[in-house]
């Protein structure tokens, strides 16, 4: 661990911290019961790595940097059906490299958690600088049709509390959760508070309440998700990256079983999206022009609709915390009866088209910003008082 | 009449049979022999898992009445190592092909083999991609006429168990699915073994590969391994080619140095915080 942050060498050292958003990160996997990461260099989320390799094993936990982003996932995937909570942490290139691993997360319903420190791209792109363009990758990065869960974390404090949830999400759901980070947030240091041990909700995936024998490895339960059973537990069984039946067996060549497991893997998601999405509401009450945003320029959007108060524009914010599934039935009422709905984002138009399609009756303005620097308050404010003018 | 069942069927998931390979396909000799050595061993078969990849030696993950993951193309030995890693209590074994290791997975091969981290790999090289219909791969010979090399292969071949040996692997051996007592022997020794272990076998594949190649049946291929093998333990495996007339099998690299998963645990062991 790069410098001392007063903590105590404890699995979760309750206290108030100043430490980076993905010193944080690695606080709150830990908190969550991740016991296992294997990762690859990259900036600008090196630095979660190296804070795992540090911690981890104080934790009896399992560190590994792997040969490349495609063998960091598989690792993953591998030690979580071996019964142990499992993260890798990358930037852009490597989530690139790990869509292959996700769409076997995804079939093989493996409970993991990736974190994307998002740089700029296309490419190799802007590696040190922020940017917030993967967010429609995370979505849609591997072939076929599946649901992920992703998060957006706006503060060093949400940092730790979503990597947390990450886990829960992953482990309730047998889904990869992926924690969609800009640079900003993540190399930021800020206040943290870490309640101790006894305040931090963790949940675990179901295990089989059935012998060996009668166990089904993906037969679902009323919540569309099966109970998990770990190798070496004696349950002896299967699991493919190809269209498989409950028994986990291979049935490529039926088009029944295609239909049921595809449906489920993505139904699991869509129908549980009220009791996953979670946005946070600001000042939307009377709001006439509203701002959808996530991450770092969330953080100035609630600056510039305070500012715009001041100048008399009724002006709210919608924040992102869930960005898949998608919050539209959020976005839909919150943005009902407004007269103007701005999107910031640090890419060249992505969530935009979500908000789009979700917005029916109000124009929506895309305001993309690309670079070094993100949205300022005063760039935010000077869009909502352009709208607000109209 | 009854039929009286197999003494080995208990390994196997016998609702998936019959298997998809094709007839004379080396496939089922390699699974015999794993689960022979299983067998003679007495493997706790509630410890042990096997990994695979994709072509048609992967699909003995599911055949397997074992713990079994039947991975991505290239990537059972990267998803091998988080089992391992996880749980080192268990026996982890990958049994895949020669594209699915040594093409698009042969960065995950030496790399474990660099660490020394104990997976046990058997992979069957049938010199082309056979599920795919016949292309040629990473070992095949040169001249060989595959679907892709129609006017034969100009690529030089790897010689698996040299580029192993070179890795850092600490079992290597090549046999042929000729040599069936000797793999069964050579697949316990490295079942009852520590650190990362590799062995080749040289398998026929008279659908896709043989029947271009002069060899128009499985007992002409095998012929080919009957006539060609030498048998050379601890041979420099650099000299050890396979040609049409000569096929170098034996045991090359039998070391011992200490494993990953024990200089791993045996420094989360100094490195766990002691409650008292």
């Amino acid at each position: 661990m790069r410098g001392d942050l007063g903590m105590k060498d404890e699995t979760i050292s309750a206290g108030i911290y100043f430490m980076s958003g993905n010193m944080a990160c690695v606080e709150g996997a830990i908190a969550a019961g991740c016991r296992f990461f294997a990762g690859y260099p990259i900036s600008p989320a090196t630095e979660i790595a190296e804070h795992m390799a540090a911690r981890l094993p104080k934790v009896g936990g399992v560190f590994i940097q792997m040969e490349d982003e495609i063998a960091a996932l598989s690792a993953i995937i591998g030690a979580s059906y071996a019964g142990l909570k499992a993260m890798t942490a990358t930037s852009g290139p490597g989530f690139s490299l790990m869509q292959e691993s996700i769409g076997l997360a995804a079939m093989t319903e493996t409970p993991c958690v990736i974190v994307d420190v998002m740089r700029g791209g296309p490419s190799t792109g802007q590696p040190t600088f922020p940017g917030q363009q993967d967010v429609m990758q995370a979505k849609w990065g591997s072939h076929g049709d599946y649901e992920i869960i992703a998060l957006a974390p706006s503060s060093v404090q949400e940092m730790f509390d979503l990597t947390i949830e990450a886990f829960n999400l992953a482990e309730t759901y047998r889904v990869p959760a992926l924690l969609m980070v800009d640079g900003i947030t993540a190399r930021m240091w800020e206040r943290v508070v870490i309640p101790p041990a006894e305040e931090i909700k963790v949940n675990s995936r179901k295990k089989p309440r059935v012998p060996p024998d009668k166990y089904m490895p993906f037969l679902p339960d009323e919540d569309m998700v099966p109970p998990m059973a770990c190798f070496g537990e004696g349950y002896r069984f299967h699991v493919t990256g190809l269209t498989h039946d409950e028994l986990g067996y291979p049935r490529a060549e039926d088009s029944a079983v295609q239909m049921r497991l595809v449906k489920r893997l993505c139904d699991k998601i869509r129908r549980n999206a009220e009791k996953i999405v979670r946005v946070d509401e600001v000042m939307l009450e009377d709001a006439e022009i509203i701002i959808v945003a996530y991450g770092i320029v969330a953080r100035a959007a609630l600056n510039a609709i305070k500012r715009a108060r001041e100048l008399g524009i009724k002006a709210g914010l919608l924040r992102l915390i869930t960005l898949w599934p998608f919050p539209e039935k959020n976005v839909a009422k919150a943005t009902e009866g407004s007269k103007a709905v701005i999107v910031p984002e640090m890419n060249y138009g992505q969530i935009v088209r979500e908000v789009e399609r979700a917005v029916k009756t109000v124009p929506v303005y895309h305001f993309p910003k690309l670079g070094e620097e993100p949205h300022m308050p005063k760039e935010i404010l000077e869009a909502i008082v352009r709208c607000g003018s109209l | 009449m009854s039929i009286a069942e197999h003494p080995l069927s208990k390994y196997l998931r016998t609702e998936l049979m019959p298997h998809i390979w094709c007839s004379g396909c080396g496939n089922g000799i390699i699974l015999n022999a794993f689960i022979r050595a299983l067998d003679d061993l007495q493997i706790d078969l509630n410890k042990i898992v096997v990994v695979s990849g994709i072509g048609c030696i992967g699909r003995i993950a599911g055949y397997l009445k074992l713990d079994s993951f039947h991975t991505t193309h290239g990537r059972p030995i990267a998803v091998a190592t988080g089992i391992k890693l996880a749980n080192p209590q268990l026996e982890v074994v990958v049994i895949s092909g020669d594209g699915d290791l040594f093409a698009i997975g042969g960065n995950h091969f030496i790399h474990a083999a660099r660490r020394n981290i104990s997976i046990k790999v058997i992979c069957a090289n049938n010199f082309n991609y056979g599920m795919t219909g016949g292309q040629s791969g990473p070992t095949t010979p040169p001249k060989a006429v595959t679907t892709t090399t129609p006017y034969g292969n100009i690529e030089y071949p790897f010689n698996l168990v040299h580029l192993a040996s070179a890795a850092g692997a600490t079992y290597v051996a090549r046999w042929t699915t000729f040599h069936v007592g000797r793999l069964i022997a050579s697949i316990k020794k490295m079942l009852l073994r520590r650190g990362f272990s590799f062995i080749e076998v040289v398998s026929q594949c008279p659908e896709m590969y043989g029947r271009y190649n002069k060899m128009r049946s499985a007992l002409e291929m095998m012929e080919w391994f009957k006539r060609a093998s030498v048998v050379a333990d601890f041979s420099d495996p650099a000299r050890a080619e396979i040609t049409s007339d000569r096929i170098v099998v034996g045991e090359f690299v039998d070391a011992e140095k200490p494993t990953y998963e024990e200089l791993l645990y045996a420094n989360i062991a100094q490195t766990t915080i002691k409650r008292t």
